[in-house]
Parts: structure tokens; sequence; C-alpha cells
């Protein structure tokens, strides 16, 4: 459940936003997380949920969206989508990949006033 | 306060949602949108110009107070930062740091207990050691003639930079250590945390199941090398080597995988050999 620590993450990157770009709330923080990432979804839903009250983000939505993965084939040599670690190239069935994106988990935007 | 204008003198009729919006009889919908932007304006009849009424209390010529702001920041930053500044602190001084993570039981700490006596002759030795709750693991570390420092994660899961930043003010590091940093047993959440290493290392025994790499991938895709350990078992459990290994390089193709036995030394002098050579190559850029 590192969630919880991620989230705090979060919350940590939410109040040093307030105070550069002077906002007092936020509205909805749009979440983007890589299909690869190590973060669970639900998990960090579970973790904003229990973490924004009492925080400028205690009214606040999480928008979660999911980056599709993608690997670079060594054998095909060409790029292709991959939905889990561990998944062979949709292409050839091998297993020679090298994830190239949907690594990532990133707070893309703020809707803040 | 009235969500919508954020004037604060209004009373909210049906609970919450941008569009109910019961108050002040003089607010049309143009006027209301003035409130809700903040921009400043009259209002008819008051004889006075509103400024700063939006909920921030603050007016700022050209900037409307709801809005949208784009910032694409890794929810990580903070602790690939201090991951950064220990990598830095450990270049400088020629240590290398490994960060071995594993379940719990996979043998990490008699391994690193060995490994220590086997190093400590030639090179010094810290440790770092991750745990919930107790000081064992330090105390058998400790008892090696190696330096050890306990962290205690509470209900913490996994180290993150900041702990191993301020474990490594308490520890004696000389110039040219070796820095192991025992993780919390867990093989889902350490995987996420940088904390600065040299060199990620993922133990696993093969009294555990064959199938791990695949069923916790995140870990065994961000790992430099994989110990297989306590080899010395394999004639009394069933463990298909080969099978785990082919799991192991799906998930990560160029993983470098090292089979041992913590207990009967087998395998064990190829594991220091790989330390010392990180060790060596960390010293001599350090001197560079």
């Amino acid at each position: 459940m590192h969630e919880m620590s991620l989230v705090a993450g979060i919350m940590r990157i939410l109040e040093d936003q307030a105070r550069a770009q002077a906002f007092a709330r936020v509205q909805t923080v749009v979440l983007e997380v890589g299909a690869l990432n190590h973060a669970d979804a639900e998990s960090l839903r579970f973790a904003f949920e229990a973490q924004k009250p009492g925080t400028l983000a205690a009214e606040a939505r999480l928008d979660i969206v999911v980056t599709p993965g993608t690997a670079w084939c060594m054998d095909c040599a060409e790029p292709v989508p991959l939905a889990r670690r561990g998944d062979a190239c949709p292409r050839c069935g091998g297993y020679k990949l090298q994830v190239t994106a949907g690594d990532d988990l990133r707070v893309r935007e703020l809707e803040v006033e | 306060m009235c969500t919508m204008c954020g004037c604060g003198q209004g009373s909210l009729e049906a609970g919450r949602g941008k569009d109910q919006h019961h108050h002040h009889g003089e607010h049309d919908p143009e006027h209301a949108a003035l409130h809700a932007a903040g921009v400043p304006h009259s209002h008819d009849g008051h004889g006075h110009i509103h400024y700063g009424h939006g909920p921030a209390g603050v007016s700022v010529a050209g900037l409307d107070q709801a809005r949208l702001v784009k910032i694409e920041q890794d929810v990580l930053g903070h602790n690939d930062h201090l991951a950064a500044v220990n990598r830095a602190r450990f270049a400088a001084a020629g240590i290398v740091a490994v960060n071995l993570v594993s379940s719990p039981g996979s043998g990490k700490t008699t391994l690193l207990c060995e490994t220590t006596r086997a190093l400590l002759p030639r090179m010094p030795v810290a440790v770092i050691e991750g745990d919930q709750q107790t000081t064992f693991d330090a105390d058998r570390i400790r008892e090696t003639g190696a330096p050890a420092i306990q962290v205690n994660t509470g209900k913490g899961c996994h180290l993150d930079a900041a702990m191993v930043g301020d474990a490594c003010d308490h520890l004696p590091l000389e110039r040219g250590s070796v820095l192991f940093i025992e993780n919390v047993g867990n093989l889902v959440c350490p995987a996420a945390f940088d904390l600065g290493e040299a060199a990620r290392v993922v133990i696993l025994s093969v009294t555990e199941g064959e199938d791990k790499p695949l069923k916790y991938p995140d870990m065994f895709a961000c790992a430099d090398l994989m110990i297989l350990n306590k080899v010395d078992l394999l004639p009394h459990v069933r463990f298909d080597v080969a099978r785990c290994l082919e799991l192991a390089h799906r998930v990560n193709p160029g993983l470098r995988v090292i089979e041992l036995s913590a207990t009967t030394h087998q395998g064990l002098h190829k594991w220091l050999g790989w330390i010392e050579e990180r060790r060596d190559a960390m010293l001599a850029a350090a001197a560079s």
C-alpha cells in the first residue's frame, strides 16, 4: 500500500503549487497513471479520499487518466503496445521487450480556484 | 459561502453543486459569471465595486479565479530529488550503495551477514536495515563487526530516500565503503522508491514460488541483479530454476542472475566479485 505515500506526494505538490501559483483550493486533480506503473488506481483513489479532508483538496475530485504501455521489441525492431509487464510481444510472441512508455505517475493538471 | 460566486453572503438551499445557486435577487447569469471568475465589477445600486470576493480572497489582474493549471509533475519527484542528493553524496565519497529487496524470509539478512564477514577484511562496509519494527537485523549485522543502523518504518511498507539520507548521517561512511541498504521485506512497494543506490538487487529463494517474477513484475523489472538464494535446498524442494529465470527475463530481458547459497557459500564468490567490481569502479570515478 505504498499508494498512501504516493498520495502524500500529490498533496505536497498541491501545496507547493498553491504557494507558487496563488490558489486556495483545488477542485480537480488530473493524475496520469501509466498502465505499466507500479501504482494501483483504486488504491490511489482510496488513499486520496483518506488524506484530503482538511487540506486544500478537501472538496477535490481525483481524475485518473490511464496512459497505454508501449515497449520496444528487440526482435521486431519496432515499438509495440504492451498491456502488462511480462506479456509477450503482440507481433512476434517474444519477450525481448524494453518498456518505453506507460510507466509514468504524474500530476498532469489541476483545476483550481 | 456560495460555491458559485464565493461572495460569502448567500445560502445554498439544495445541497452542493455547481448548478444550485439560489440567492441574491440581483444576480443574473452574466453577473454570477463575473463573481465566479472573480472579475471586479459593480453592483447596480450598491455604488461600489467588488474586488477579491472570489474564493481566493484576492484579485489579480488578468487572472480568473477558477482555472486550469498544467503542472506535469512526477508524484515521486520529491523522493527522486532526495535520491539524487544521496547518489551525489555516495559518488563523491566513492561509496557503492546497494538496495536489497525481497519478500520476507528470502534470506536477505543471512546473505548480508555472510557478505559483510567476507568483505570486511578488504573494504569498509556499512549497513542500513529497514524493518517495520525491532532492531534484530541491525544487531545481527553488528555482530559481524560492521556498523549498522536500524530504520523502523512503523506502519510504512518501504524505505524512502529521506530515511536513507537520515540514516547515512548516523553511520560512519568511509571513503570506498560498500553500503548495503536492506529494504523492508516486501516485493511490491519498495519498487517505487529510488534511494540513491548504485544498484538494486532482488533476492528470491528457492523455497518461494518460481513464478514470483511474473506475479510481482515491477520489482523484477527495476532490478539490476537477481540473486537466487538457498540453492543448496534445491534437491528438497519443487522449484524449476529454468522456468523461474525464463519468467524473470520476460519482465527484464537483461537481468543478470547469480545463484548462490548464503549458508553453504556455494556461488557466494560470484556475488562478492559483482560487488567488488562496482565498488572499485565507484572509487576510481571518485578519484578522477
